[in-house]
């Protein structure tokens, strides 16, 4: 840009030389997207590096006046200590438990209302859609406590006890997964031809197969996009489990790390930090795999929804 | 057998009436074509008739049979639509065979039956291909053999030729008229595009405003419209129209244009036209092709008169020459040697034999 600038003045007088250029922009179009994606790469990379570096560290290194950025004796005591360790993988047992069930439940909702929702016009179809999503605006941090009390209802009048087990949670989570996906699913929905199920409809094809045959192919990319991003709610939700469970038996990954790595005043950072690395591994596998179709359903989802 | 009849269909939209009562009789084998400028209620009829809008009165019956309540997929139809609709997942043979599937139609049925349609279609080669691997050509193809495999009482086509560039859909709509020749399907095609009505069609249904304007052959339409929208609907370019009044001059007819200029009204006609004389509103239809540049040799009701040329479009074959009279902006369509020069004047000849005299109020053609 700077460059043009200072180009056009030559060029105003009859030398014949180019006014300004296409590809000098380029450049520097290309050079500042490039400062800028170094800048954050780094400033989003810091936490995991740093992580990664003091899960190979002692506690006595850690605790020791040398470079933070350094491992001067690294050890993988951390890592066997914790996979050895029963308690770390009940944690990992339960989030993954927890999580896969709640994008099975989801899915499943959240596909079959969408469905209905952008293609079977009914009275109050669209009321209905946009309170789907309303209700997502609705911070979790307000809803933990009327669920406290819902929870003691249900055991007072049915003497159900749903606090402090794992599986509460799964019961706990699509409420926060469902109306965001059938959202996305909505728009995913929506930007499908109306003459593709008009065609499926007079090939002799019910709604049920309309959907199963037709839709959830075309619409998989916004599936898939609807399937990572409920996983990560799902893996990485703290306050729930952190409110509703205790036991240690029934707590998953993110409130176990905390509650079982800090023993009163005594952070045991190496652990800790190895037990999030590990915490953060799935859904950075399942990312690493999706990524481009993650894209797409978001992109496609967020033009025509 | 698969005759179709609308018995005062009506479709309403909330207040809004976009089928007004409408009457058709649409017999075994035929190829009949709804057209219509936008919103005249020729594509709901279409998809009333496919059963994907519900009618709100009347009856509409396929084979003899009522159909009103009756889903699309038991209609017994195939339809073909503007934008292909292909499953995009699908390739072009699972696509093909997806209604017949759905029906649990035999393997061997199937395929037999996909290897037909795509000999008559010519797309035995793309079976495999997904339909984005497909020019707009192909895909309409396969559509159509979507619609062939099935084997329909009848095919329904939703302007299907829309979203093709006019060299491929002149081409497609031979190929169509090809495939209901070697089919012999009852067909029920829409469009928009007169041309592409008259030149596929064994009856047209002119529509407007949610109502049937006139049926008939498309050389019926052509030379006898009944009403002044069908006359100006039909034919490109359109029929000229210019307000008149009929005079009684020395025992003859004559149709009066302006102070200066006036024709006498073939001899034929004169009968039929004679309690006009007089009356206010009437409008003298005459179509381009009538209005030619003058020649040595005169038939009879070709009458010469000279106005200037406002402008000049030469198309080759031929050229058309736009003037005006008292008003009224006219086409005429001449010889490319005629010597036909913008803004200057030139001798014109007009062919009344086959004119059309209309009564603007009703627009009725007397």
């Amino acid at each position: 840009m700077a460059n043009a600038a200072v180009a056009s003045p030559t060029a105003t007088t009859i030398s014949g030389r180019k006014y300004g250029s296409m590809n000098r922009d380029r450049k520097w179009a290309l050079r500042w997207s490039y400062f800028f994606l170094i800048l954050f790469a780094i400033f989003f990379l810091t936490p995991p590096i740093y992580m990664f570096i003091t899960s190979l560290k002692t506690s006595a290194e850690i605790s020791a006046e040398s470079n933070p950025w350094w491992v001067y004796s690294p050890t993988l005591a951390n890592y066997i200590e914790l996979l050895t360790q029963n308690q770390y993988l009940i944690f990992f047992r339960n989030s993954a438990i927890v999580a896969v069930l709640t994008v099975l439940i989801t899915m499943v909702i959240s596909v079959i209302a969408a469905f209905a929702l952008a293609r079977m016009k009914f009275w109050g179809s669209a009321t209905l859609a946009t309170g789907v999503f309303l209700t997502y605006l609705i911070p979790e941090t307000l809803l933990f406590i009327p669920l406290f009390k819902m929870f003691a209802w249900v055991n007072e009048t049915f003497g159900i006890q749903l606090m402090n087990h794992w599986w509460t949670l799964i019961i706990l989570y699509p409420h926060l997964t469902v109306p965001f996906c059938t959202w996305i699913m909505i728009g995913y929905f929506a930007s499908i031809p109306k003459e593709l199920d008009e065609a499926a409809l007079i090939d002799g094809a019910t709604w049920i197969q309309t959907l199963t045959k037709i839709f959830i192919p075309v619409a998989l990319p916004g599936i898939i996009a609807a399937t990572i991003f409920c996983f990560t709610v799902a893996w990485a939700q703290f306050l729930y489990p952190l409110a509703f469970t205790t036991s240690t038996t029934e707590l998953v990954l993110p409130v176990g790390i905390v509650t079982t790595l800090i023993k009163g005043d005594v952070f045991n950072w190496g652990q800790i930090m190895t037990g999030a690395l590990l915490g953060a591994a799935p859904p950075l596998i399942i990312y690493a795999f999706l990524m481009d179709y993650y894209i797409a359903g978001l992109t496609a989802g967020a033009t025509k929804g | 057998m698969a005759q179709v009849t609308l018995r005062k269909v009506v479709k309403m939209y909330d207040e809004v009436q976009a089928v007004r009562g409408i009457d058709l009789d649409i017999t075994d084998k035929e190829f009949i074509v709804l057209v219509g400028p936008s919103g005249c209620g020729k594509s709901t009829t279409l998809r009333m008739i496919a059963g994907l809008e519900e009618i709100s009165g009347g009856d509409i019956a396929i084979g003899g049979d009522v159909v009103n309540d009756v889903p699309p997929k038991d209609r017994d139809i195939a339809m073909v639509f503007q934008n292909y609709a292909l499953y995009p997942h699908m390739n072009v043979y699972e696509n093909m065979s997806f209604g017949l599937k759905l029906k649990r139609t035999p393997k061997d049925e199937i395929d037999r039956r996909v290897k037909q349609a795509a000999q008559i279609l010519d797309i035995t080669e793309l079976l495999d291909r997904k339909p984005k691997q497909l020019s707009g050509g192909q895909r309409q193809r396969v559509a159509m053999g979507r619609a062939i495999v099935r084997d329909p009482k009848v095919f329904l086509f939703d302007e299907p030729l829309s979203n093709l560039d006019a060299k491929l859909r002149v081409q497609m709509r031979t190929e169509i008229k090809k495939v209901h020749q070697k089919v012999r399907t009852t067909t029920v095609y829409v469009t928009h595009d007169q041309v592409e009505a008259m030149t596929l069609a064994d009856r047209v249904v002119v529509m407007n405003a949610g109502l049937i304007e006139q049926v008939g052959s498309p050389n019926d339409l052509y030379h006898s419209p009944t009403t002044k929208f069908v006359a100006g609907f039909i034919g490109s370019p359109a029929m000229n129209f210019m307000p008149c009044h009929l005079e009684q001059a020395a025992g003859a007819l004559r149709v009066r244009l302006s102070d200066t200029l006036s024709f006498p009204v073939p001899a034929d006609r004169t009968v039929r036209y004679a309690p006009q004389v007089g009356k206010a509103n009437l409008i003298l239809g005459l179509r381009p092709e009538h209005i030619t540049e003058t020649r040595p040799h005169v038939e009879p009701n070709q009458h010469d008169f000279q106005n200037p040329i406002d402008v000049v479009e030469p198309m080759g074959m031929e050229t058309l020459v736009y003037f005006t009279v008292a008003g009224s902006e006219m086409c005429g369509r001449v010889n490319p040697n005629a010597g036909a020069t913008a803004e200057k004047p030139m001798k014109l000849r007009a062919d009344l034999s086959n004119m059309h005299l209309i009564d603007d109020g009703t627009g009725k053609v007397l």
